[in-house]
């Protein structure tokens, strides 16, 4: 085999006393497209940023091309060649997309800025990507999916040697991530190298030549993807038997379907998002929700915890008509939400694992009505157990986390407060595959508990595992809902993904 | 048939207001200050029946030179987030430095370096705090407030009187165009506007500062050089407060260490009417050029109108808080656009 562009020997980095990375080597070839998988915590994202010069190595080499380098700064990573897009899209959305691609890199004439070759350059890099849009426009009015096409548009317009894509398709619908594949194996054929990081192993299988496996900061292998089993990859991830950790086999309601709705709602709509959406909760059942992202699924939860003001249609509670007005007067009634924002809407990564899992049910109690310090203690480490956060610290910022555990956490904050529905939007996105079983099993074992959870996600065989039916949601309405042994993976993607006119 | 052809030019009207929209929403509060000063010329001229004359307008100008030299400091360290509020001090310190020095006979050549040093030293140091001290820049720049007010008051406790022709000279030559008239000092502060304009507009730097705004942590991943454009905004500011008093020496024909007790606050109501977001990203220096112009005129209103002062600040703060209203639904707007 010919010289790797990248080579990485005994990489190690310390943060305090642990070490993030503990003598990895890694190795990248021109032209290859090489998948970093592990959990979360794995090291992943350390070895990503030693690459990308956003920290430095405690100990051991980083060579490019053969020559022993040290980025003291991203920039420095950038002079050598090597980009890099992240999960959260890191551009600025108060300036235009064309600066945006080519900030720190602009065109100069006579030490200033032409803007209008600019413009013309981030046209180019764009059409490259088939993306039609004003490079003048400012990024911020832009969708998100676009944002990342443009991150990606930013990172291969200079001459990228090695270009790193950090989740680059978790917030990109089918059409968009073929469309990102397409531009993938193009820059491929033109023999850049690129790490592909995602959890989404189809993925993974789809474009990747090579993987390597990190455990615990620690280098499990490095495998040909083409011989390299699945199972064997999620084993090598996990570390431990993989037949361990197969979800549970889906619950079979009772046939007795006589069992009023707990929730139901009667022709909900709420502004362009969601219309005339009938959706009927069943104590003991979990609610799977398909669809793609943009398709309402968020609007449609939202709409149901009182997010939302409703702008037409009715909820009605055990029989009763209700006005869930606000998430207060909905948490009131047992009906509880969690965001698929988990970083922004969900964790106070600053306040400890304990004051986030007691926030929710003393804000219900109220100021006057506070929780004794010893009470709250006894009560957060009843859920640490019981969902098995980990570690079992209480005090710990809930922000140091791993993603699995963060929900876990949130999770907690929701039954804390003993609900009778239970939304979760995404609860499994951007956690590893460990966690997402976990949760998933979690959940299961709640409705057999009596709640009725909705559980919304953009993994199609996820939500076929964990619901007992399965509502199909498309451009804002309800298309169907069907019990899930009805579904297989293959039938309900062909629904999702059913053009409009049927 | 018809309705085609009514429709098609609609439509392209549309589609260019859209595009314009995508590529200029931020200039939108502007462009509503620049409405807002025409409105007030044209009310001014139907209520006054004398005010939009040439002298008068020349005037604006000239009495508030250091205004718009202030804002111009004030929107750079905006854009980037940070906020500065120790430039009517620094006005003040070097404007009584300004006449001390005058006063014991160094030359304007000296002097005038000098105090533009002295005001980016305090620029440099607030910059300093805020970057490398993670120092709130609120903070950090009402020390810089009191530092430099501190200091025009070890200068001076009275007003010293300026006889030094060239520093005289700024103010008191008139270069007349018919009726209209301007000064180096209002020649000076259009071009600190001018110059200020085109940095953010067409450098490396300019453009860092929009980034910095727009999120620090990414533009530090851009590679950018994140704490090079902190600081140095701030000794922008600094410079720009040494400039003003300098001009504002020049204007009074004395320096006086109580000028400037709340012009900071002034600075940033004509910078935020202007369109300056606080929260940094979007800004121009040509809207806050508007923001001062908008401030002298009802100033200048008030004082035709021989009403009280106070009616100056009520309807400032009527005209902010409207602005803020406006600002706050433009990002709430774009928000839910994502």
């Amino acid at each position: 085999m010919e010289r790797p562009i990248l080579e990485l020997t005994g990489a190690t980095v310390y943060f305090g006393a642990d070490a993030a990375l503990d003598g990895v080597d890694f190795r990248l070839f021109p032209g290859e497209v090489h998948s970093l998988m592990g959990e979360n915590g794995a090291g992943k994202s350390t070895l990503i940023k030693a690459i990308t010069g956003a920290l430095q190595l405690t100990s051991g080499e980083l060579r490019i091309d053969g020559e022993v380098m040290h980025f003291g700064s991203p920039h420095d990573a950038q002079e050598a060649g090597v980009r890099a897009v992240y999960q959260e899209i890191d551009l600025l959305p108060n300036i235009s997309v064309a600066e945006n691609i080519s900030l720190g890199t602009e065109p100069r004439r006579f030490g200033l800025i032409d803007w209008k070759e600019m413009r013309e350059r981030a046209h180019a890099v764009l059409a490259d990507l088939g993306l039609d849009i004003d490079p003048a426009s400012i990024l911020g009015r832009h969708s998100l999916a676009v944002q990342q096409l443009v991150a990606i548009a930013r990172a291969i317009s200079t001459e990228a040697r090695v270009l790193v894509l950090d989740e680059p398709t978790s917030s990109l619908d089918l059409d968009e991530c073929a469309e990102l594949f397409r531009v993938i194996r193009d820059l491929k054929e033109r023999g850049v190298a690129i790490i592909f990081v995602s959890h989404f192993l189809d993925q993974v299988y789809e474009i990747c030549d090579r993987v390597t496996v990190l455990r615990d900061g620690k280098l499990v292998g490095e495998y040909l993807t083409r011989e390299f089993l699945r199972i064997d990859l999620v084993q090598a991830m996990l570390g431990r038997s993989a037949e361990s950790l197969r979800a549970r086999p889906r619950l079979h309601l009772a046939d007795e379907r006589s069992t009023e709705p707990f929730l139901s709602a009667r022709a909900v709509s709420v502004g362009s998002g969601i219309n005339d959406a009938d959706v009927d909760m069943i104590e003991g059942e979990v609610l799977g929700v398909a669809g793609l992202l943009g398709s309402g699924r968020t609007e449609l939860a939202r709409a149901l915890t009182g997010i939302d003001k409703l702008d037409g249609g009715i909820i009605r509670i055990q029989g009763t008509d209700e006005s869930l007005g606000n998430p207060r007067s909905a948490i009131s009634l047992g009906v509880v939400y969690s965001s698929e924002n988990r970083r922004t809407e969900g964790i106070l990564s600053e306040l400890s694992v304990q004051e986030n899992i007691t926030l929710a049910l003393q804000a219900e109690r109220g100021v006057f009505r506070r929780i004794r310090p010893a009470r709250q203690r006894e009560l957060a480490m009843s859920w640490v157990d019981a969902l098995d956060i980990r570690p079992p610290d209480l005090d710990r910022p809930a922000g140091t986390l791993s993603g699995g555990n963060q929900q876990k956490v949130l999770l907690a904050r929701l039954l804390a407060l003993s609900p009778r529905v239970l939304v979760l939007d995404e609860p499994t996105r951007g956690i590893d595959v460990g966690a997402k079983v976990e949760v998933q099993n979690l959940v299961g074992e709640l409705a057999d508990n009596g709640l009725s959870v909705m559980f919304i996600s953009a993994e199609l065989e996820e939500v076929l595992r964990v619901g007992n039916r399965v509502l199909i949601v498309q451009d804002g309405r309800i298309l169907d809902t069907v019990p899930s042994e009805d579904l297989t993976a293959d039938s309900l993607t062909a629904l999702v993904a059913r053009p409009e006119a049927v | 048939m018809s309705t085609t052809t009514v429709t098609a030019p609609r439509a392209r009207l549309a589609s260019y207001s859209r595009t314009f929209l995508d590529r200029h929403s931020s200039m939108m509060p502007t462009f509503a200050a620049l409405l807002i000063f025409i409105a007030l010329l044209i009310g001014a001229e139907m209520h006054f029946g004398n005010f939009l004359t040439p002298l008068n307008m020349s005037a604006l100008l000239l009495n508030y030179a250091y205004l718009l030299i202030l804002a111009v400091g004030m929107t750079f360290v905006i854009i980037t987030g940070g906020i500065d509020l120790s430039v009517g001090s620094v006005m003040a310190f070097t404007g009584i430095s300004c006449a001390k020095l005058l006063g014991e006979g160094y030359s304007a050549a000296v002097v005038i370096p000098a105090i533009l040093l002295g005001g980016a030293a305090i620029g440099l140091l607030i910059g300093v705090l805020v970057q490398y001290f993670d120092v709130q820049p609120f903070i950090a720049s009402l020390a810089g407030l009191f530092l430099a007010r501190g200091l025009a008051f070890v200068v001076s406790l009275s007003s010293i009187r300026v006889e030094n022709e060239s520093v005289l000279w700024l103010q008191t030559t008139r270069w007349r165009f018919g009726e209209w008239y301007i000064t180096p000092t209002g020649i000076l502060a259009l071009s600190v506007a001018a110059i200020g304009a085109f940095v953010l507009a067409f450098t490396r730097f300019g453009r860092t500062v929009y980034a910095v705004g727009g999120n620090e942590q990414s533009a530090r991943l851009m590679g950018l050089n994140v704490a090079r454009t902190k600081v140095l905004v701030y000794v922008i500011s600094g410079v720009c407060g040494g400039l003003a008093g300098l001009v504002l020496t020049a204007y009074s024909g004395a320096g006086y260490p109580r000028n400037g007790i709340g012009t900071e606050l002034d600075v940033i109501a004509a910078v935020v009417i202007g369109g300056t977001l606080l929260t940094g990203g979007t800004g121009y220096v040509l809207g806050s050029v508007i923001g001062v112009l908008v401030f002298a005129t009802i100033n200048t209103i008030i004082a035709y109108e021989g009403a009280e002062q106070a009616w100056t600040r009520i309807i400032i703060g009527l005209m902010l808080l409207m602005f803020i209203v406006v600002q706050r639904v433009i990002v709430v707007r774009s928000e839910r656009r994502r």
